[in-house]
């Protein structure tokens, strides 16, 4: 089995922030925000965060701040919950969640609940299940779960439930690995955890390691390393990780990566990406891949960090 | 870059893709700058068209095109045409999006808001969409785009189901068709629609179909869950039932004083300790239910005491349903001399107020009674037995010897199949004829399918065999001593060697039904019950311990015949988890040493086990492993399930052996060979923990 190339990665993202030119940054550019927030994770899980400049990348984050509180992708974008949570998240990362107006931020978040307990990305209405774990996870951060009706809120993801022990978009939408981290991570948050039923669910997302060792987000559907991220943390948070192989699962990210350019793709000799590099290596830490910092399953943040939010005040 | 190859690119595409990327930059500034002058000129509202087809995902032009919208419509009012031809640009925008991205969420949602605005053909809308669930059937957008039309458009359920019939006929592995299958078909269900069919002949119907896709390709997971989701509405018990209780119906309880496991009492699972002229009353249920209290639970016993008794669920977290129900019962203190045996009644059902998680009122009136004899017990002995450590040693364990302890330990142990004392003798509460009958029929055909040339060997064939035998011993108990448990475990045991990658999720089913198989019947339940005989003499009696030490468990359950033990060993096993044992209330020493613990988390269910004063922890695996998989199951501020002022300086992991080990009131405790375990944490441990007086075979002064 390869090694973790840890230096090439470290490189390859700090390379990605420079070629703002190519037409794949330019696509991306509406959700730069997204960007930072994997980039700067993986840098952290590599021991690694202190090679940015912090002040420029917090100067340009607070950019992106809306007078509604919420966060834009990018400068002149418009405010969207996803971005709201990961302009939270890369604060935390730094320490510098004090410099945000913490009731400003919370007022934008607890405005887009809706009356059945869903919440809406923004003020156009698309109501999905992974904005009610973005509200949650983000106001959990902030100390101000209190300021939505959380009741209602595990009520709605809890009708998003399926046959098969996972949850979908909206109610009676199909199940989805990525969709179910969102769902377990907002139930695991608010002290939920007794709606899901662990074996039913863990079975269906332990079916998706195949072969290769790899996982799929869905029956039936190619294996891709970002699933190391939403299949391995959602059976960590209802403890049946056990049920895979993980030496397998190590060996197909591993296989994975770009050794001469750094950087890991979805599947081996594919192009890579921050995303995916981000998931291969925080779903490397999941599987306590040595010289990895741990991270949060729930928060998606470093172990670290989150018990800096929750027990030192 | 999702299913791109990685190849280093040539200077020819470098170039070309810089001119793009030009292109691309130039459009999106002067969309910024039109967006942010809210310029909606004809010029600027095309050229966001422009932007949208080459970048789909740019959500600030679609928020930028709905404004435009509105801002036009506001002008527009009185004329539907050049409104229609405003909302039908938008459409084809939209369409043209799809076929550059068919996975964009903004352009999904922007037909669903432009439909929202009326004026539109839902004809044209589902043939469009019947193009694209051509193209990609899976694609989970177009599904849920699906059911928005198939409600806007109030399309019947039995037309729905008759489109993913269709779908599945094309195509066997379409597990999104399934899906949806299975949510309307619940719908029906749930409204037992006139002209549909019974729910008996539905699923039998459905087991045929499904049966179709599973020997079509029995690698293929499409029916898999769909299967299982079958099974489970087929045995699902409709309304709720208590299937057991401590104390267990005909027993006799003798209370003794303080800290002693009685010996001269007849029998091992009704004799109880207790100092506080408390104990516990613990109801179980077969699944989870509110609404337990002194108005639908009657306690009726010769003392006063017993009236408006306060039930708490047994259960994690905030939930206020619960498989367990507990309650105190008070009876004289130890001081007051009371041979004679008080009968307690306790009966349920007679009112409504107890309901399933699914709604189902508990409908079975149930009666159940014992007695309970409160004896005296001289307090040098007691205090005495206080200091005494418990040794798990072997040789201070002996098997049942004498023909009249047997007997009278067969006895009690009968007494915990608890549907004997159920009022109602007739069939109502067991399964009806046609589910025992529809398992029978799918265990001959999932025979027939390992029989078949070549499934010799298939994982779901067994694996879905495994669990109907499952199901047909649930069902029949203990109506029947013909079990499957020797066939079921040496199913799992073979998809161990078939399918290593998940060897681990076999070797948890093996353990359930092994540790079933073990307490299903009296002769076995007596080779696993040993009489403890302490270190000294002072030791009052011999209690009964059950040992199911070395048997290789992984997890444990079958708790609803447990909650008598006393004494109990695990250790030796490869235990995870020890989730669902604070059932057993009336605890007081268990060993859980040499197993696979890896965190204080893990032992959350100690918290709500009040009896509990012996733990053997020792040689685990606490504080070797960098990830908690039992962190968010357990109360923490993580979960916002408890508040915590935590000031000290220490790592977190003490917090959570301090919020766990300062609700018990433990007075030994061995936890040598954990990781964790230095010093400097045994000294954290002595100061927070002030009842403690064995730690690691040490007395404590």
């Amino acid at each position: 089995m390869g090694e973790l190339a840890a230096e090439r990665h470290v490189k390859y993202i700090l390379s990605v922030e420079k070629k703002k030119d190519s037409f794949e940054s330019v696509v991306m550019e509406h959700l730069r925000l997204n960007g930072a927030y994997w980039g700067l994770t993986t840098l952290d899980i590599l021991g690694k965060l202190d090679t940015v400049d912090s002040d420029e990348v917090i100067s340009w984050v607070m950019q992106c701040q809306h007078e509604s509180g919420g966060f834009a992708g990018n400068i002149g974008h418009d405010p969207h919950i996803l971005y709201t949570l990961s302009a939270v998240q890369v604060l935390a990362l730094f320490n510098k969640l004090n410099i945000l107006d913490f009731d400003k931020v919370s007022n934008y978040i607890t405005g887009l609940q809706n009356e059945d307990g869903s919440f809406s990305g923004d003020m156009w209405g698309e109501v999905d299940t992974r904005f009610s774990y973005i509200a949650i996870c983000c106001l959990s951060i902030l100390h101000r779960l209190d300021m939505i009706n959380v009741e209602k809120a595990v009520n709605y993801i809890v009708s998003c439930k399926n046959l098969d022990g996972g949850f979908g978009c909206t109610p009676g939408g199909e199940s989805h690995a990525g969709q179910i981290f969102c769902c377990v991570g907002a139930l695991a948050i608010t002290g939920s955890l007794h709606h899901i039923d662990k074996d039913r669910l863990g079975w269906w997302l332990c079916e998706r390691q195949v072969k290769s060792g790899g996982l799929n987000g869905r029956p039936e559907k190619l294996p891709d390393v970002c699933y190391s991220w939403w299949v391995l943390s959602s059976l960590i948070i209802i403890d049946r990780v056990h049920w895979i192989n993980k030496e397998k699962l190590i060996k197909y990210i591993l296989d994975c990566q770009d050794l001469e350019n750094g950087g890991i793709s979805d599947r081996p000799d594919d192009a890579v990406d921050v995303y995916h590099t981000y998931f291969g290596i925080a779903g490397l830490s999941l599987l306590e891949y040595p010289e990895l910092k741990a991270i949060d399953p729930a928060f998606a943040l470093p172990v670290d960090i989150v018990n800096r939010i929750f027990f030192n005040r | 870059m999702h299913g791109r190859p990685r190849k280093a690119p040539k200077p020819e595409d470098e170039a070309a893709s810089a001119a793009k990327a030009e292109k691309l930059r130039l459009l999106q500034s002067q969309f910024l700058s039109n967006h942010n002058n809210k310029i909606y000129t004809k010029e600027a509202v095309d050229l966001s068209a422009t932007l949208l087809e080459i970048n789909p995902e740019s959500y600030t032009a679609w928020n930028y095109r709905k404004l435009a919208v509105e801002h036009h419509l506001s002008l527009l009012e009185s004329d539907p045409d050049s409104v229609n031809s405003l909302l039908n640009e938008e459409l084809r925008v939209v369409e043209n999006a799809l076929r550059q991205n068919i996975k964009s969420y903004g352009a999904w949602h922007h037909r669903k808001w432009v439909l929202s605005k009326g004026n539109t053909s839902i004809d044209h809308e589902l043939r469009l969409l019947d193009k694209f669930q051509r193209v990609d059937s899976r694609n989970f957008h177009a599904w849920n785009y699906r059911r928005f039309l198939a409600a806007l458009m109030n399309r019947s359920d039995q037309d729905e189901l008759k489109y993913t019939e269709d779908m599945i006929n094309t195509n066997f592995s379409n597990y999104s068709a399934w899906h949806n299958r299975s949510v309307l078909l619940s719908n029906l269900l749930k409204k037992k629609a006139e002209g549909f069919l019974s729910k008996e002949d539905i699923l039998s119907e459905e087991y045929q179909f499904v049966h179709q896709a599973i020997f079509t390709d029995p690698d293929d997971q499409s029916g898999w869950f769909y299967h299982l989701w079958l099974l489970e509405q087929t045995v699902k018990d409709a309304s709720p039932l208590l299937v057991s209780s401590w104390p267990a119906h005909g027993s006799a309880v003798n209370q003794l004083g303080d800290w002693c496991l009685d010996s001269s009492a007849s029998s091992p699972i009704t004799s109880f300790y207790s100092g506080l002229g408390a104990f516990p009353l613990v109801l179980y249920f077969n699944q989870a239910v509110e609404g337990v209290n002194s108005s639908t639970v009657t306690v009726e016993s010769a003392l006063d005491k017993n009236k408006d008794l306060i039930w708490k669920p047994l259960s994690a977290n905030n939930s206020h349903t619960s498989q367990l129900w507990f309650t105190h019962l008070h009876f004289p203190d130890k001081k007051i001399q009371s041979l004679e045996a008080l009968p307690v009644e306790v009966s349920l059902g007679h009112s409504q107020g107890i309901i399933s998680s699914s709604g189902m009122h508990y409908t079975h009136p149930s009666r159940f009674s014992f007695t309970v004899r409160t004896q005296p017990v001289e307090t040098d002995f007691a205090g005495a037995h206080q200091e005494e450590i418990i040794s798990w040693k072997d040789e201070y364990f002996h098997i049942y010897e004498t023909h009249s302890q047997e007997l009278s330990l067969a006895v009690s142990f009968d007494q915990l199949h608890f549907r004997n004392g159920h009022e109602s003798t007739t069939s109502d509460w067991r399964a009806p004829d046609w589910r025992a009958q529809v398992i029978d029929e799918e265990i001959e055909c999932f025979r027939e399918l390992l029989r078949s040339d070549g499934l010799k060997d298939c994982k779901i064939g067994k694996l879905t065999l495994a669990r109907l035998l499952t199901a047909n011993d649930k069902m029949v108990f203990p109506c029947s001593n013909k079990l499957n448990h020797s066939e079921v475990l040496e199913l799992y045991s073979e998809l161990m060697t078939l399918d290593p990658s998940h060897y681990h999720y076999y070797k948890d089913e093996h353990s359930l039904v092994l540790l079933q198989q073990v307490i299903s019947n009296t002769d076995s339940m007596l080779r696993h019950s040993f009489h403890f005989r302490g270190l000294t003499s002072l030791t009052i009696g011999s209690p009964t311990c059950l040992r199911l030490n070395n048997l290789s468990l992984s997890r444990i359950g079958s708790f609803e015949k447990l909650l008598w033990v006393q004494m109990l060993d695990l250790s030796h096993n490869e235990l995870r988890s020890i989730e669902g044992l604070e059932a057993m209330q009336v605890l007081s020493c268990l060993n859980l040493s040499k197993n696979k613990l890896s965190s204080f988390t893990a032992l959350e269910p100690l918290r709500r086990m009040e009896s509990l004063r012996v733990l053997d922890i020792s040689y685990n695996e606490i504080g070797t492993h960098s990830v908690d998989t039992t962190k968010y199951l357990c109360s923490s501020p993580l979960s916002h399930s408890v508040e915590i002022e935590w000031n000290h300086d220490e790592i977190v992991t003490v917090w959570e052996a301090f919020y766990l080990l300062k609700g018990l009131n433990l007075t030994q405790l061995d936890i040598v060979g954990n990781a964790i375990a230095d010093e400097k944490f045994k000294l954290f441990l002595v100061k927070f923990l002030p009842a403690l007086k064995w730690l690691d075979g040490k007395h404590l002064l």
